[in-house]
């Protein structure tokens, strides 16, 4: 009772924030001194944007009415069309998204499985040599600007030893049956793979660390030492009882890192060329797309927001105490 | 945890000052705490020094004896880190975007503790209606996508390192203001914190002067992190192009190498050295929090 309870609440918190988010947004495309939705329309657009501005964002009506035109929109997943594109902004964005959740799943995944073992082995390894010279490496990844990181790795394995491509998602004059033969393709996998190991080398620190940290934590509790006087093996212990205790935070890390690298990826796309949601919302910012840049933020934020409430659930799902307490 | 908890409790009041001694002599126990002090104390000096440390003007373009522009200089010749493709000395931009950093770092880190460790203090000691709406503030707040909200800040307004520290004194907070506000929670039921009740002492006295100086330890930690956040999110705007183009900071040096294409002509030279001290700033406020945190809880020293 008590389980499915919260549940509704952090759903109903996870729409109020989404509404809000869309709010603050809404208002500093309107109210923001500079922005040309406030300033009516500058007078560096052309007739047809100026006239599709005031179509899609009703800028002749006062502000409530644009509010109001601005939720309806959302709610029927209107977005709007692109100045660029000249699609409606809802397609443009999602074929993005597709292109940013290859690269933030890909990275993660490598992360954490990198991640997760390192720091099994690091607990285990805890006061040795490994550690004192691994902690501190770890720490240096995980300061590193991933964007630097990809201009270094560009720099070595794809303009000097020519292994790899120096950007994009595709080859030049490739096509594709569809979205997915495209993203299942060897050549998109090649584009990948560059891009994918700079936000892993940044991304393995968090899981490590953690996984580390809780491997000591958890070593310590009650029952690993109930399974160490029953006679178990410390293998035993470690696989079955401490290090399945330990990645309750990892998957927890995983899902708000999903979330986190939707938007946090934007520099590293820039950098790859790589056609996703973040290097379109800058382009979309720096030419002025406004429907685009618009749909490429809520986008972003939905996926946020939506992890944030995943890892939320898996937290209360995953941890026993909590459950336990929720089935009573 | 307790250690520092009793030993707060122990001296309760003293402030700011008291608070930033007992942040420091936890971190003289822990030797990647110093070394993340040193590296502090270094970037410090160099900021405040770079008008004699630098060798160049960042920003002029220099010519060679026979009146050519000095562009794409190899290092270690007339130039210390050579010269860019426009004819400017790397290792004086260097220099200079150290002050740059320093600048956005320290004001977005304050912002962000300041802001944080007060809503943290009023949410964990007065509860109830303020805790509730404080909090779902935070939570909207961590439902703003950081760098993408400081793009479209800064896409509206002037291009200024201002748009980083705005952005992350709006969106960063909540994180700090959580962990104070649970600290605060188990503070104000502490015996000091009754006695100062039953001899009259304020609410107002209460919260700043009984509890306050007992968090603020934390807030440093925090801070410190903050600093290396604010740094490689002013490198990430400037390499974007969305920030300042008048000063040198690191972001715009390696957006400036990228657009004239350093990555496929191997001038390693020009994009290497601005990452690298990145890196060194941002590792320096993990390894003061990291011993912090181990002196914190000091359940993991076996």
């Amino acid at each position: 009772m008590q389980g499915s309870s919260r549940l509704i609440s952090r759903l109903i918190l996870t729409l109020f924030v989404l509404w809000t988010v869309a709010t603050i947004l809404f208002l500093i495309f309107r109210l923001m001194p500079g922005s040309p939705l406030a300033a009516f329309v500058s007078p560096t657009f052309t007739p047809e944007q100026a006239d599709s501005l005031r179509r899609q964002f009703g800028l002749d009506k006062s502000l409530l009415d644009q509010y109001l035109l601005f939720i309806g929109n959302l709610l029927q997943g209107n977005l709007g069309e692109s100045f660029f594109y000249k699609r409606p902004v809802g397609e443009v964005v999602m074929t993005a998204f597709a292109n940013t959740i290859a690269l933030t799943m890909g990275s993660l995944l490598v992360a954490y499985v990198f991640g997760v073992l390192m720091g099994a082995m690091f607990a285990w390894k805890r006061g040795t040599a490994i550690e004192g010279v691994g902690i501190p490496i770890v720490l240096v990844t995980r300061a590193a600007p991933e964007f630097w990181l990809g201009m270094v790795l560009l720099a070595i394995f794809s303009f000097g030893l020519g292994w790899f491509p120096g950007g994009g998602a595709n080859s030049a004059g490739t096509t594709f049956s569809s979205d997915w033969a495209r993203i299942f393709s060897l050549d998109f996998l090649r584009h990948l793979i560059l891009p994918a190991i700079a936000l892993a080398l940044y991304l393995q620190g968090l899981p490590l660390l953690l996984m580390r940290t809780n491997m000591l934590e958890v070593m310590q509790e009650d029952f690993v030492t109930m399974a160490r006087m029953k006679g178990l093996s410390t293998w035993a212990i470690v696989i079955r009882h401490a290090a399945r205790n330990a990645l309750l935070p990892v998957a927890t890390a995983f899902a708000l890192g999903i979330g986190q690298s939707v938007g946090g990826n934007v520099v590293v796309e820039t950098v790859f060329s790589w056609p996703g949601l973040g290097r379109m919302l800058v382009e979309a910012v720096a030419s002025s797309d406004y429907p685009l840049a618009q749909g490429a933020f809520l986008m972003i934020t939905t996926v946020l927001v939506t992890m944030n409430f995943v890892a939320d659930l898996l937290y209360s799902l995953l941890d026993p105490r909590i459950a336990h307490a929720g089935h009573r | 945890m307790p250690a520092t908890a009793e030993a707060g409790a122990r001296r309760a009041g003293g402030g700011l000052l008291a608070g930033l001694g007992r942040f420091l002599t936890l971190v003289r126990r822990d030797p990647f705490a110093t070394a993340g002090i040193l590296i502090y104390t270094v970037f410090l000096f160099v900021a405040v020094f770079a008008d004699q440390l630098a060798t160049h003007d960042p920003n002029q373009i220099l010519y060679r004896a026979n009146g050519r522009v000095a562009s794409n200089q190899p290092p270690f010749g007339a130039f210390i880190l050579g010269t860019t493709n426009l004819g400017r000395d790397i290792y004086s931009q260097l220099i200079y975007g150290a002050r740059s950093a320093l600048v956005v770092g320290v004001t977005a880190a304050f912002a962000v503790v300041l802001i944080g460790t007060l809503v943290g203090l009023v949410a964990g000691f007065f509860r109830g209606v303020a805790d509730m709406i404080l909090m779902r503030v935070a939570d909207v707040a961590l439902g703003i996508p950081f760098l993408p909200f400081v793009i479209v800040l800064a896409s509206f307004r002037e291009p200024s390192v201002w748009n980083v520290v705005i952005g992350m004194a709006l969106v960063v907070w909540p994180s700090t203001s959580r962990v104070i506000r649970s600290q605060v929670l188990s503070l104000r039921e502490r015996t000091f914190v009754e006695a100062a009740r039953v001899t009259g002492s304020s609410q107002a006295r209460i919260l700043f002067v009984h509890i306050a100086p007992n968090v603020l330890p934390l807030s440093f930690v925090y801070g410190s992190i903050a600093v290396g956040w604010a740094i490689l999110t002013e490198a990430s705007v400037s390499f974007l192009g969305f920030g300042p183009t008048d000063t040198a900071s690191w972001g715009s040096m390696l957006q400036q190498a990228y657009a004239a294409q350093a990555l496929s002509r191997g001038w390693y030279h020009w994009f290497v050295p601005p990452g690298i001290c990145i890196i060194l700033v941002v590792v320096a406020g993990f390894f003061v929090s990291r011993g912090f945190e181990e002196v914190l809880f000091p359940k993991l020293r076996d």
